[in-house]
């Protein structure tokens, strides 16, 4: 059999740091994930997830100040990588940031619990930040549909 | 996202439409609190059946309705029946805290 890699794909979409485009970002990566012919459970997942990390970005990075967010997303097969990057604040302790329920804006009715909901939905999640440098958030998931088909 | 309430005796129910974001949910917060306090309502009953995105946000928006009732000692409840919103509501723990229901008569019954 020949080796085929044809099924890589990648989008990046850049925006400002405004709650209105919590929206236009998880319809867009839904929208390029749909090439992977996922199931409505699936899309859902992937909706939630890029919805915590850019609601994260927009919160807690730019703290409601102007940024940009930077959301990329490459297809692999049937893997789906997604990066959702800010240049703002930083997280110091990224454990702690990780932990069900934790948040450090309890008065903003946070419940703490996106990165738990990034984790449970996507099959990957990696944080990397730096202090005053930004957020850089990982995440990815395979798609049961196109396997299923083979 | 939508939001129409309706008040039935001591209860306000509340019925979200569209998408609860954290862009939309302190949208939602405002015209929940406004309401409930200036009517000096008691019980809240959130209608997220015709919900088709909710987020951790709106876990959050909930928590603080649920607060809100608490200290009138009054109580909210939770009419849902969208599985991918009850694994949300299931995962966060709120469901220790507060009934989930098919239809506002069950919730209303208790
Ligand atoms: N992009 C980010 N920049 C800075 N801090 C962040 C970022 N994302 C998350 N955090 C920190 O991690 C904590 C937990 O995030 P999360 O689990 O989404 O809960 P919540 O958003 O409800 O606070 C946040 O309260 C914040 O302190
Ligand atoms: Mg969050």
């Amino acid at each position: 059999m020949v080796e085929k890699n044809n099924n890589r794909n990648y989008m990046k979409l850049e925006f400002l740091s405004k709650s209105s485009n919590e929206s236009f970002a998880r319809v867009v990566v839904a929208a390029f994930a749909s090439q992977l012919d996922p199931t409505i459970e699936e899309l859902s997942d992937i909706k939630t997830a890029v919805s915590e990390a850019v609601t994260n970005a927009i919160i807690h990075g730019y703290e409601y100040g102007e940024g940009l967010v930077v959301v990329e997303a490459t297809i692999e097969d049937n893997r789906l990588d997604i990066v959702v990057e800010d240049f703002g604040k930083g997280i110091e302790d990224i454990n702690k940031a990780m932990e069900p329920f934790y948040t450090s804006k309890p008065d903003l009715e946070r419940s703490g619990m996106g990165f738990t909901v990034m984790e449970t939905f996507m099959d990957k999640l990696e944080v990397e930040s730096e202090v005053n440098k930004g957020t850089k958030v990982k995440m990815s998931k395979v798609f049961k549909s196109l396997s299923r088909k083979e | 996202m939508q939001l129409t309430t309706e008040i039935r005796k001591d209860y306000m129910i509340v019925k979200l439409k569209g998408e609860l974001d954290h862009h939309t949910s302190e949208e939602a917060r405002k015209k929940i609190d406004k309401q409930y306090f200036n009517n000096n309502l008691l019980n809240i009953i959130l209608d997220l059946r015709e919900l088709n995105f909710m987020d951790s946000s709106g876990v959050g928006l909930i928590m603080g309705r649920y607060k809100n009732c608490m200290n009138r000692n009054g109580k909210i409840s939770i009419v849902s029946t969208n599985p991918y919103i009850n694994r949300i509501l299931k995962m966060s723990g709120l469901l220790k805290l507060v009934k989930i229901y098919d239809t506002i008569e069950e919730a209303i019954r208790g």
